[in-house]
């Protein structure tokens, strides 16, 4: 099959509609037939960081490709990028302010549970620049 | 069980989608943190929860349940109703604090899934 590409632009000041790009890759595996357990991977992975997006970044981009062997996912920002990548890494880490704790997310899980659910991650930041996530999930 | 039956154990609220109180569910969990339930949770279908936003609806998505349980008196607003009813989950309301409702769902045999 030729790739499917998709883009989706992330506002950032709308904490309501966070994961709708998320939602709509989800209903697109589906229809294509991807099995259960690659859908939720790739859904939860890209939920996280969408939700990143928007509580840390204020807003930035996702493109998704998906082929006959993988999901790629590349989600990238203009925030403030990562000090200490090592540290926003380890679970329970996270610089999430108090009214997003109240929202129900800042438990520092979002980094390495997408680490979890991928099978290839990498992650470019620089300070005062941004950041980018590629994410890949392989189909077979 | 079915999801009659947790709604009758709960003594709860039908907000949303009564066409699917007879759909059978095996596993819950309760958090008011919805990254914990993306990090932990497995196969659970139901979620109980004190939070409202839109995020809990997207997260019981991205998670495959079916059916979100309101604690404490909580209730959805109009925007967090019509996201469930399109995504084709029940929502249910109690009055139950977080534990008591874990608690009898738990004795009634809804199971925390693998892993708890």
């Amino acid at each position: 099959m030729e790739s499917i590409k998709l883009h989706y632009d992330v506002p950032g000041d709308d904490f309501t509609r966070a994961g709708a790009a998320s939602g709509d890759v989800k209903r697109t595996l589906k229809q294509l037939g991807v099995s259960p357990s690659v859908i939720r991977n790739v859904a939860v992975a890209m939920y996280e960081g969408e939700i990143n997006l928007v509580i840390h970044a204020g807003g930035g981009e996702i493109d998704v490709e998906i082929d006959e062997e993988n999901i790629t996912m590349t989600l990238s920002d203009h925030g403030p990028g990562i000090e200490n990548v090592e540290l926003a890494m380890k679970e329970g880490y996270s610089t999430a302010p108090d009214n997003i704790r109240c929202l129900g997310f800042g438990a520092g899980m979002g980094l390495p549970n997408i680490k979890k659910y991928t099978d290839e991650f990498k992650i470019d930041t620089e300070v005062g620049v941004g950041t980018t996530l590629h994410l890949k999930v392989h189909i077979g | 069980m079915k999801v009659k039956e947790v709604q009758e154990i709960l003594n709860a609220e039908i907000i949303c989608r009564d066409d699917l109180l007879e759909s059978e569910v095996h596993t819950a969990c309760g958090s008011d943190m919805m990254s914990d339930v993306l990090a932990f949770v497995k196969e659970q279908a139901v979620l109980l929860t004190g939070l409202v936003n839109p995020q809990v609806v997207r997260t019981a998505e991205m998670m495959d349940m079916h059916c979100i349980v309101f604690v404490r008196g909580k209730r959805p607003d109009l925007s967090m109703i019509e996201l469930a009813e399109d995504r084709d989950m029940i929502m249910l309301c109690t009055k139950m604090e977080m534990f008591t409702a874990c608690g009898k769902l738990y004795s009634s045999g809804l199971k925390g899934g693998s892993g708890a």
